[in-house]
């Protein structure tokens, strides 16, 4: 009885945090990403979902009405690969920092593989949880939510990421709430998987198979392989089970074939052209249809693996986690920086612009620069290095919707979608930028104004992690 | 008429483009017209003429080589370069599942330097962690391009094996006990010599019942039935290739015993060892691996490293050779690959080889270990045009390389690598005074 009484508290201390149910943003410069921008409009928001939007919209009798003057609304922004709501993830990653060149995989969390028995093989299924899905982890409560909000991000893709195949990822709505499941858009929308390879991967300390980058990629290659045999298996003892052995439940297998695509990491050119080499022979080898995603990206400024990209017609995620040069004094050692370390530093922001210049499909994700001022500066970098600033918002919006196949309810402001929306003062992305309101399902969130004066410092200065070839 | 001459056009363009003669050079050819002062002639990528006197073909680059030495591309028969993350998948006892092509790393600075030492083409193997390692492949030096563009086309794919201390564990960070940092290890066997036997023996049972399982499913689909095929095991499919005798297996060894412990058991299971590697005693044993067949890739005086590499003798190359062994001298490092030249300058004076056995054991012969004599090793026509040339004679310390072709393409040129030097320091220091400038600015924006 006590029990019922606290929980009916609970649901009318949360009743009573709801956003009105009809709110219209009246006279503001609207970008609806999906079409041209309206220089003064009204956008209608309705239980959740956008109503109306455009420059002739009557503002219905009901609704809470912000006064756009001066504000620029735009579709809220989505975060293509994350960790927001999975429990005892790290927000900062691995593969940016210094712009080390051995680094095999991208920004990540590191593995941080449970005390598991040991491996002898692929039959042992090593650091696979293919069947988890981010939906079912998910923390309502994780604090990451609320700083991630701050920058924009109404939804993430989130993803498990620790082990090779580290589970099914879901697209999640950055609600504030009590329940987990009312941020769930979409449950399950691709396999992650990680290469995080070399020495130490799980291979000492009696990790076992696989302990080198050969090994893993192997290994991704038998267990598809043995999914394909295992689909040929269950469906002929689906046909007739009279007098055939059972096939052996596999969680592994299952859960791989219920992954619609699969995203492998590469971050150099010559990563790029291996994996995708490999994406392409696992797609022949699976059976099931998958889609391939390529995330990290790093040498993407390379006109060669946009070329490449392009030319597999495979969509791209790219860490904004630019590599930053270390720390210097006046006597600094400069002598251990290669002349491609060197290029990499220099020219890493430009990889968005030659992306778009190629023509490929790509998304921006944060990779752990995710904190409102770090996101912005690190979008800010790459339109500085050559990015139109509205090919910069179309690689937060509407271009990760359509990469998971969500551009029918999220990415762009259009009547029927998700009101997710970002309300700004100035032009987003800018450094002096404001954002006024954040709405996400449309409910209103108003991020904390940024720390006075916070301007010094690189944006992502993670020296840490580095190389793990 | 007119479809004649265009089709005579069209014969004619590449030669133009394509056609290089390298002239007046000691041509040191490792094939049957042994040495001489000549030219050669290089179109399409291969080698199309050679002698004292050839035809120059109009609109040919000539190259002025008097006094300079031309050989065969240097074959190096072990090497570790060019591979991305680790080469040693050590976890567990049989990785022949894993595979060296899925992990070349056409961007290895390594490949540059081995093409400097001349170094055209290279054996890329697994480490020697484990009895039965990973999947291997030579692959040519074509230093900017792909991973793919270095595979050496049509070589026959290999596969490494390890006797002795390594795949025992002696030194190996996967081993049993306790790690250095006190942590406890679990163990992988073998632990001993006769545990690496037993290891290989029973990976081959298993490769022969998944070999017959696989023969009968094939059986079954000619006679036009649908059976479902079995499990696809990659690493014992590995070995079913090498049952087949699709595969080389290359063996690193060191003890006379193990190598006949290796003989005895590839006997027993019906496959060939394609090369024992290192076997730094195999002068005592050089008989059976004669009348076994396979060739021996050894270093010119490189031992006293470890217990096992104790009994070894800088003759050992050269007796071999005299008991009919075809015998290569190899790198197994990055460093030494680089002038392996000299590594077979030592045979002529530990074996009294003549320069052109000792130039063999860095050429044609491991070209016939590889099984790619037929295209590379010797400077004859229609091989492929990978070329050396060296400023003096190539097996002495004082002698540099040149100029380096691969398929008629030169990848490396001395002249122009130095000459670019200083465009490259000077880059790099801009970006360096750029980065320094910024960072004594912190957040100023770069100018758009």
């Amino acid at each position: 009885m006590k029990k019922l009484l606290v929980l009916s508290f609970l649901w009318c201390a949360c009743a009573l945090a709801e956003a009105p149910s009809t709110v219209a943003i009246h006279n503001a410069k609207i970008v609806p990403v999906s079409g041209p921008v309206i220089a003064k409009g009204t956008v209608i928001l309705k239980n959740g979902l956008i109503e109306a939007v455009g420059e002739n919209v009557a503002v219905p009798p009901d609704a809470w009405v912000v006064d756009g003057e001066g504000m620029t609304v735009y579709p809220g922004l989505i975060d293509a690969l994350s960790t927001v709501g999975m429990p005892g993830a790290a927000p900062a990653t691995g593969g940016g920092g210094r712009g080390g060149r051995g680094a095999a995989a991208p920004a990540q969390v590191p593995v941080q593989a449970a005390p598991a028995e040991r491996s002898w093989g692929p039959e042992d299924r090593p650091q696979t949880t293919s069947w988890l899905l981010a939906a079912d982890e998910l923390q309502a409560g994780d604090k990451r939510v609320e700083t991630v909000r701050g920058g924009g991000v109404t939804t993430a893709v989130t993803f498990p990421t620790r082990g090779i195949f580290a589970g099914q990822g879901s697209v999640i709505d950055l609600v504030s709430g009590e329940k987990s499941a009312e941020m769930v858009l979409v449950p399950s929308v691709g396999q992650y998987i990680s290469m995080g390879g070399g020495r130490g991967f799980g291979g000492g300390g009696g990790g076992g198979f696989p302990s080198s980058l050969m090994g893993i990629i192997s290994y991704v290659r038998q267990l598809y392989l043995d999914a394909s045999h295992y689909k040929l298996v269950k469906d002929a003892y689906a046909k007739e089970p009279r007098g055939m052995q059972r096939p052996e439940y596999d969680r592994a297998l299952e859960g791989l074939m219920a992954s619609q695509r699969f995203l492998l990491p590469a971050n150099q050119l010559i990563e790029i052209d291996r994996m995708l080499r490999f994406g392409a022979e696992l797609k022949t080898i699976s059976p099931v249809e998958q889609q391939m995603i390529i995330y990290g990206a790093r040498e993407a400024y390379r006109p060669e693996a946009a070329q490449l990209l392009k030319k597999a017609n495979v969509p791209v995620l790219l860490s904004i986690h630019w590599p930053t040069p270390p720390a210097r004094t006046a006597d600094s050692d400069d002598s251990n920086d290669t002349l491609r370390t060197l290029i990499e530093r220099d020219k890493a922001p430009s990889a968005p612009a030659v992306l778009q210049k190629a023509g490929v499909k790509f998304a921006l994700y944060s990779d752990g620069a995710e904190s409102p001022r770090d996101f912005q500066r690190a979008v800010k970098k790459a339109i500085d290095a050559g990015l139109a600033r509205e090919d910069a918002l179309r690689a937060l919006t509407l271009s990760p919707a359509e990469i998971y196949g969500i551009a029918d309810r999220v990415g762009s402001i259009e009547k029927g979608k998700i009101a997710n929306i970002v309300v700004t003062k100035g032009e987003i992305f800018d450094d002096g930028t404001q954002i006024v309101m954040v709405f996400v399902d449309g409910k209103k969130y108003t991020p904390e104004a940024p720390p006075a004066g916070g301007r010094g410092g690189p944006a992502t200065d993670d020296p840490g992690a580095g190389g793990n070839q | 008429m007119k479809k004649l001459l265009l089709g005579t056009l069209l014969a004619l363009a590449p030669l133009c483009a394509d056609t290089i003669v390298i002239q007046n050079a000691t041509v040191m050819t490792e094939g049957p017209k042994g040495i001489f002062k000549g030219s050669v002639v290089v179109r399409d990528g291969k080698i199309v003429d050679l002698g004292e006197k050839v035809m120059v073909p109009a609109g040919a680059i000539v190259i002025e080589a008097g006094g300079q030495y031309l050989i065969p591309g240097i074959i190096d028969c072990h090497s570790h370069i060019a591979g991305s993350g680790n080469i040693n998948e050590g976890s567990v006892s049989v990785s022949s599942m894993v595979d060296i092509k899925d992990i070349i790393n056409p961007d290895d600075i390594a490949i540059y330097r081995a093409l400097a030492g001349g170094v055209t083409t290279a054996n890329i193997l697994h480490g020697s962690a484990n009895s039965i390692g990973g999947q291997t492949l030579p692959l040519k030096m074509r230093w900017g391009k792909s991973a793919q563009e270095l595979i050496f086309a049509g070589a026959t794919p290999g596969i490494k094996f390890a006797l002795g201390e390594n795949p025992k564990r002696a030194g190996n960070p996967q081993g049993g006990g306790r790690g250095a940092t006190g942590a406890i290890q679990v163990g992988r066997y073998p632990a001993t010599r006769m545990g690496v036997e037993d290891v290989i023996r029973e990976a081959f049972n298993d490769a022969k019942a998944y070999k017959a399982e696989w023969d009968a499913y094939d059986a079954k689909v000619a006679k036009g039935e649908h059976p479902i095929p079995p499990r696809k095991d990659l690493k014992l499919q590995a070995l079913k290739e090498v049952l087949e005798n699709k595969r080389y297996v290359h063996v690193h060894c060191y003890r006379a015993d193990e190598i006949l412990m290796m003989i005895r058991a590839a006997d027993d299971n019906g496959f060939k060892v394609r090369t024992f590697q290192h076997v730094l005693e195999g002068y005592k044993v050089a008989k059976e691996i004669a009348e076994h067949g396979a060739g021996a890739s050894t270093f010119s005086d490189w031992w006293g490293y470890k217990m096992e590499a104790i009994d070894a003798i800088p003759f050992n190359a050269a007796l071999m050779t005299k008991k009919g062994v075809v015998v290569s001298l190899n790198s197994d490092d990055a460093e030494l690959m680089r002038h392996l030249n000299t590594e077979a300058g030592k045979a002529m004076k530990y074996g009294g080889m003549n320069e052109t056995e000792a130039l063999a054991m860095v050429t044609i012969n491991p070209a016939k270990q590889l099984g790619i004599d037929k295209t590379v090793g010797s400077i004859e026509v229609g091989k492929d045009a990978d070329l050396v040339l060296y400023d003096g004679f190539p097996m002495s310390d004082f002698s540099k390389v040149q100029k380096v072709w691969i398929d008629g393409a030169q990848y490396f040129d001395r002249d122009k690598e130095v000459a670019a030097q200083a465009a490259k320091d000077a880059e790099k220091q801009q970006l360096l005074d750029k980065e320094k400038a910024a960072q004594r600015q912190p957040g100023t924006r770069r100018p758009q």
